[in-house]
C-alpha cells in the first residue's frame, strides 16, 4: 500500500463526516452519512484486496508517538481485519434502515452513527492496549445517546442500564492493564500476546477481563441489558448493536484473554463452558415464548455468543475458526433480521408477533429474505451460521461429549423458535387487516437486504474466502495456547486401519467360476 | 540566598501584591464605576505574573529551583507549575464575573481586588517551605474567599453561605494551627527541612498527632470527606462566579500544599499518613458519588462532584510516588478545566426574565433550543465521569496508573468501581438535557465573555485535549520531580 496510512483514512472519514453531520440538515445530513459510509466501505475492500494472505502476522502497522504514556498504534491481522470488514459492511445499511425511520434530531443521529464507526474500527485496529480501552469504552457515549434519544418508549431505562452495566464490566478491566504494562514495561499488543505472565497473576488478570468481556458479550447471568437495550433502541441501532458490539467480546477473547494468559484460559475453561451451557438452553427457552419481535432475537443472540465463546475456549483450531464464523455470520444475520423486524415495524410500529400473520401472502419477497435470514439463524447448511457453528461444536467436542450434546440441543431449540416466529409473522390466516394492507419491500429496502443475503450465501457457499485470511493468525494462537490446552474427553484414538476396507466383498469359499455349470 | 535573587524567585507574589494596593486605591478614589476597569486590570496582572511563572518553570537555568527569603519561601517547579493554574483559574473566573453581577445587581470593585489578594495568598502557600509562610498564606486566601462568598449582600443565600464558610473555615485553620504548634513543638522547627530532618529518625507521639491534625486542617480546605460537610451549601450559596472561583483555584491551591507537606514534610514518614489519605479519598469518592444522586440543584450537585473528584485526586497521594504526585498535577489542570466549564455553563442557564436556573429539572431538553451549550454540558459531564474519550479519563488514568504502580492495587480496584456510581449522576443530568422532553426554560446566553470560557474549557476536555498530554505530563513529571529530593 506504499505506506498509505489506509486505517488513519478509515478513522477519518466518518469522523469528519459525523462532526459535519452535526451542522448539517436532516437531507444533507443523510447523504453525508452515506456517502461517507460507502468511501469507508470502499477504502474497507482496499484494505482487504491488499491484505497479504500469509505474509506478516501485523500488516497496514502505523505508529505515531503522539500522547504520553501510550502510542497511537494501529495495525490489523486477519481475525481485526474480517471484523473490520463487518463493521464496514453493515455500516451503509444502518444508514439506509434510518433513511425513513428517523425523522427527528437527524444530524445529531447520522453523526452518533458515524462516530460509532470510527470507535468500532478504532477497536479493532488498536495496537496499545490503552488506545483499545479508549475506543472500546468511548463506543458507550453514542450508543447511549442512540438508544436514549431515538429510541423506543421504555429508552431512559434502557441507556442507563446499558451504560452502567458495560462501564462497570469495563474499569476493572483498566486496572487490570495498567497492572500488565506495569510488569511487562510496554502497552503494545503484540508484544504483550507473547509475554508470559505469571500464572498466579493470570487468575485475576483473566477474571478482570472476563469481568468486562462477558458483559459486552453478553454471556448469562450479566446479558439482560442486551433485551432491553435491543428492544428499546431504533433498528439501525440494534443492527449496529448486535452486529458489531456484541463481537467486541468475542474479540476481546481472542485479542486478550486466550493469548495473553492461556494457563488462567485453561484453568476457567470450565466456567466458560458452565456459563454457555445455561445460555444456550435458558436463553433459548426464553426466546421460545417471546411476544416482541425484537426481545426474541436479542434472546437468539445471547444463545448464539454462547456457542461462541464455548468455541474459543476449545483450545483448538476448528473451535476458534468456527467462534470467529460463528461471529461474522451472527453480525450478518442478527443484523438482517432485525432490519426485517424494522421493515414491517416502519409500516405497522409494532414488534407484537401476535399483530402479524400471514405476511408471506401481502409481502412475498419480505417473506423470502425473511426465510432465508431464519434458515440461515437456525443454522441451515449452505448460510454462514452452518459453517460457524459446525466447525465451533466439532472443536468443543474435542473437549467435551458433554458441552457438545447441550450445545446442539441448544440449536435444535433455535430452529424451534425461529421457525415459530416465522410461522406466527409469515404464515397462517392474516389476522389483522392493517397488517395485511402493507406493501411489499421498497427499493430502499432491497439495497439494504440484498447484499446481506449474497454474503450469508457467500460465507455458506465458499467460506474459504473468510477463513484464508484468518488461519495463519488462529494457527499462531493455538500454538501459542498449546501448553495448556487441556485434555479432551473424547480420546478419538487412531486405531490400526483395516487390512480390507470396509465395504469390501467377504472373499467367497469356492470358486463360481463354473457358474455356467449348473 | 541574597536579596536580588529572593526578589527575582519571588516577584510574581510582589507585583500581585503591589497591583491590588494600587488597585485597591483605585477603587477607593474611583468608587463603583470603575469596577470593569479594575477587572480588567487585575487580569492584565495575573497574566503577567501568569508569563513571569511560566518563564520560571520552563526556563532550564531554574530547573533546581531556589529558596528566597532565607528558607522560608522556595521557587521550584511544582510551586511554579500550581501558580501558574492558580492563576490561569482566577483568569477564567475574573472574565466571566462583571456580566454576572451587573445582571444580578451590585458589582463592586473589590470583586476583582479580592480575587487578586486570594491569588496572592494561594501562591504564597504552594512556595512556602515555612508552616509560618503557609499560615499567612493560607489566611490570605480564605479570608479573602470568605468575603468573596458573601458578596451578593442582599441575598441571604450568599450572606448565609460566607458565615458558614467562615465559621467552618476559622476551626479548620485552628485545627491546622494546633497541628502546626504540636510539630513545633516535637520537632524544634517550623520549616519544612527542619522538620522533614527531626522526623528522619523516628515519629514521636507527639508529632503523629501534629501531622494528622495538619492532615485534617487541609482535608478541610480541599473538601475530602470527612471535613467536607461545609461544601454543598456554600457552593450553592455564594454566587456562581465565586463558586467556580471556590472549585478550582484554592482547590489547586491546597491539594498542591497538601501534597507538597505530605510528600516532602512528612517525606520521611510515609507510612504515617497514607493510611489517613488512603480513606479520605476512598470515603471522598463515595460520600461524593452517593451525596450527588439525590441532588435537584445543579450547583450542589457540581458540589457533590468535586468531592467526588477530590477523591480521585487523593489517589495520585496516596501512592507516594513522583508518577503519583505528577497525576495528581495532571488531574488537577484538567479538572480545573472541567469544573470552571461546568460552572460557568451553569451560569449561563437563564430563564426568560435573565434570572438564574438552578433546578436540574429546568433544564429538561434543552438540547432544542441551545444545542450548543446543551453538548457543552452533555461532554463537561461525561468528562466529569471520566469516560473515554474525552480528556476527563486521562486525569483518572495517570493517577490511577500511578496507584498500580506503586503496588497498591485494591485501592484503585476499589476506586475505580466506585466512580461507575458517580457516573449515574453524571448520566441523569446528561439525560434530563438531552433525553427530556423540553421544559422550554432555559434562553440561551449571548455573553461574548462566558462563551469563550466555556468554549475554550469544552476544548480542553474533548479528546482534542489528547494532544496536551505530552507537554502537561512533561511539566507535570518535572513539577513533581522538585518534590522528590533527597536531603
Amino acid at each position: 500500500m506504499g505506506g498509505f496510512p489506509i486505517l488513519s483514512a478509515m478513522l477519518l472519514v466518518p469522523l469528519v463526516a459525523g462532526i459535519a453531520c452535526f451542522f448539517l440538515e436532516a437531507q444533507a445530513a443523510r447523504l453525508t452519512a452515506l456517502t461517507a459510509t460507502l468511501v469507508n466501505l470502499a477504502l474497507g475492500i482496499v484494505l482487504w484486496a491488499n491484505y497479504d494472505i500469509g505474509g506478516a502476522q501485523w500488516q497496514f502497522v502505523e505508529q505515531a508517538a503522539l500522547f504520553a504514556g501510550f502510542n497511537y498504534a494501529l495495525g490489523i491481522d486477519g481475525i481485526a481485519l474480517m471484523l473490520i470488514m463487518l463493521s464496514v459492511f453493515l455500516m451503509p445499511i444502518c444508514i439506509l434502515a434510518s433513511w425513513e425511520a428517523i425523522s427527528k434530531r437527524v444530524g445529531e443521529y447520522m453523526a452518533a452513527f458515524l462516530i460509532m464507526e470510527v470507535l468500532m474500527i478504532g477497536v479493532f485496529a488498536a495496537q496499545d492496549l490503552f488506545l483499545f480501552y479508549i475506543f472500546f469504552e468511548a463506543g458507550l457515549i453514542p450508543m447511549y445517546l442512540i438508544i436514549g434519544v431515538w429510541g423506543g418508549d421504555n429508552r431512559i431505562y434502557a441507556s442507563y442500564k446499558f451504560f452502567l452495566y458495560t462501564l462497570l464490566g469495563s474499569v476493572l478491566m483498566l486496572i487490570a492493564m495498567f497492572w500488565m504494562v506495569n510488569e511487562a514495561g510496554t502497552s503494545d499488543i503484540p508484544t504483550l500476546m507473547q509475554y508470559d505472565f505469571p500464572a498466579g497473576a493470570q487468575t485475576w488478570l483473566w477474571l478482570a477481563f472476563f469481568a468486562s468481556f462477558a458483559v459486552k458479550m453478553p454471556m448469562w447471568p450479566v446479558h439482560t441489558w442486551l433485551p432491553d437495550a435491543h428492544v428499546q433502541a431504533p433498528t439501525a441501532g440494534s443492527v449496529i448493536l448486535a452486529g458489531v458490539l456484541l463481537k467486541l467480546g468475542g474479540y476481546g477473547f481472542i485479542r486478550f484473554s486466550l493469548p495473553m494468559f492461556p494457563e488462567a484460559s485453561a484453568q476457567f475453561a470450565w466456567l466458560v463452558f458452565a456459563l454457555s451451557m445455561i445460555a444456550v438452553i435458558y436463553t433459548s427457552l426464553v426466546a421460545l415464548v417471546q411476544h416482541d419481535m425484537k426481545k426474541l432475537i436479542a434472546y437468539s443472540s445471547v444463545a448464539h455468543m454462547a456457542i461462541v465463546t464455548a468455541g474459543l475456549f476449545a483450545f483448538n483450531v476448528q473451535g476458534l475458526e468456527g467462534a470467529m464464523m460463528v461471529m461474522l455470520g451472527h453480525g450478518l444475520v442478527s443484523g438482517a433480521l432485525f432490519l426485517c423486524v424494522g421493515v414491517i415495524y416502519d409500516r405497522l410500529h409494532t414488534r407484537e408477533i401476535d399483530r402479524y400473520g400471514g405476511l408471506s401472502i401481502n409481502m412475498p419477497k419480505y417473506a423470502l429474505f425473511f426465510m432465508l435470514f431464519s434458515m440461515a439463524s437456525v443454522g441451515l447448511p449452505g448460510t454462514s451460521n452452518f459453517i460457524g457453528e459446525f466447525l465451533a461444536l466439532a472443536g468443543v467436542y474435542k473437549v467435551s461429549t458433554l458441552v457438545t450434546l447441550v450445545l446442539t440441543t441448544g440449536i435444535i431449540l433455535g430452529a424451534a423458535y425461529m421457525l415459530y416466529l416465522y410461522r406466527r409473522v409469515a404464515f397462517g390466516d392474516q389476522k389483522n387487516a392493517d397488517a395485511a394492507a402493507m406493501t411489499d419491500l421498497t427499493p430502499r429496502e432491497w439495497v439494504m437486504l440484498a447484499p446481506i443475503a449474497a454474503a450469508v450465501l457467500w460465507m455458506g457457499v465458499y467460506p474459504e474466502s473468510f477463513l484464508a485470511p484468518m488461519r495463519a493468525d488462529i494457527a499462531a494462537l493455538e500454538a501459542r495456547m498449546a501448553r495448556a490446552a487441556p485434555a479432551g474427553d473424547s480420546m478419538l484414538e487412531i486405531g490400526t486401519p483395516r487390512e480390507s476396507s470396509a465395504n469390501a466383498m467377504p472373499a467367497l469359499e469356492h470358486d463360481n467360476a463354473g457358474e455356467g455349470a449348473h | 540566598m541574597n536579596l536580588i535573587s529572593s526578589l527575582y524567585f519571588s516577584a510574581p507574589e510582589i507585583f500581585l501584591t503591589i497591583s491590588g494596593l494600587v488597585l485597591l486605591l483605585v477603587a477607593a478614589f474611583g468608587g463603583d464605576k470603575t469596577a470593569r476597569t479594575v477587572t480588567i486590570l487585575a487580569v492584565a496582572a495575573l497574566f503577567g505574573a501568569l508569563v513571569y511563572t511560566a518563564d520560571l518553570l520552563t526556563n532550564p537555568a531554574y530547573e533546581l529551583g531556589g529558596e528566597a527569603w532565607a528558607g522560608i519561601y522556595r521557587m521550584d517547579g511544582f510551586g511554579s507549575f500550581a501558580k501558574i493554574l492558580i492563576y490561569l483559574a482566577a483568569i477564567g473566573c475574573l472574565i466571566v464575573t462583571p456580566k454576572f453581577f451587573t445582571e444580578n445587581g451590585g458589582y463592586r470593585p473589590e470583586y476583582p481586588i479580592l480575587v487578586l489578594f486570594s491569588a496572592v495568598g494561594m501562591a504564597l502557600m504552594v512556595s512556602a517551605v515555612n508552616l509560618m509562610t503557609l499560615y499567612m498564606g493560607l489566611e490570605l486566601m480564605s479570608l479573602s474567599s470568605y468575603v468573596l462568598a458573601s458578596f451578593s449582600r442582599s441575598d441571604n443565600r450568599s450572606v448565609e453561605a460566607g458565615l458558614k464558610y467562615f465559621v467552618l473555615g476559622a476551626l479548620a485553620s485552628g485545627i491546622l494551627l494546633y497541628g502546626m504548634s504540636l510539630l513545633y513543638g516535637f520537632t524544634g522547627s517550623t520549616s519544612y527541612l527542619g522538620i522533614r530532618l527531626a522526623l528522619q529518625d523516628g515519629l514521636s507521639m507527639g508529632a503523629t498527632f501534629g501531622i494528622v491534625f495538619v492532615l485534617a486542617g487541609l482535608a478541610f480546605k480541599i473538601a475530602a470527606v470527612p471535613f467536607h460537610m461545609w461544601t454543598p451549601d456554600v457552593y450553592e450559596g455564594a454566587p456562581t462566579p465565586v463558586t467556580a472561583f471556590f472549585s478550582t483555584a484554592p482547590k489547586v491551591a491546597a491539594v498542591a500544599v497538601l501534597m507538597r507537606i505530605s510528600l516532602d514534610t512528612f517525606g520521611e514518614q510515609t507510612l504515617a499518613w497514607q493510611q489517613i489519605v488512603i480513606f479520605a479519598a476512598l470515603a471522598s469518592i463515595v460520600v461524593g458519588a452517593l451525596g450527588a444522586i439525590g441532588q435537584t440543584n445543579i450547583k450542589r450537585l457540581l458540589a457533590y462532584s468535586s468531592i467526588n473528584n477530590v477523591g480521585f485526586i487523593l489517589i495520585g497521594l496516596a501512592a507516594a510516588t513522583p508518577a503519583g504526585a505528577s497525576g495528581m498535577l495532571v488531574y488537577l489542570t484538567i479538572y480545573v478545566a472541567m469544573s470552571l466549564g461546568g460552572f460557568v455553563a451553569v451560569m449561563m442557564l437563564k430563564d426568560a426574565q435573565g434570572r438564574q436556573i438552578e433546578q436540574i429539572s429546568s433544564m429538561a431538553g434543552m438540547v432544542r433550543e441551545n444545542p450548543l451549550l446543551a453538548w457543552c454540558i452533555f461532554f463537561l459531564m461525561l468528562s466529569l465521569a471520566g469516560i473515554p474519550p474525552l480528556f476527563g479519563f486521562y486525569g483518572k488514568f495517570v493517577v490511577f496508573q500511578a496507584a498500580v504502580q506503586a503496588d497498591m492495587i485494591a485501592l484503585a480496584a476499589i476506586g475505580i468501581a466506585a466512580s461507575v456510581i458517580g457516573a449515574f449522576y453524571y448520566l441523569k443530568v446528561c439525560k434530563v438535557i438531552m433525553f427530556d422532553d423540553p421544559a422550554g426554560e432555559v434562553v440561551g446566553d449571548t455573553t461574548k465573555s462566558n462563551w469563550a470560557v466555556l468554549l475554550i474549557c469544552s476544548v480542553i476536555i474533548s479528546p482534542l485535549g489528547w494532544i496536551l498530554t505530552k507537554p502537561l505530563v512533561e511539566l507535570a513529571d518535572r513539577a513533581a520531580s522538585s518534590l522528590f529530593f533527597v536531603i
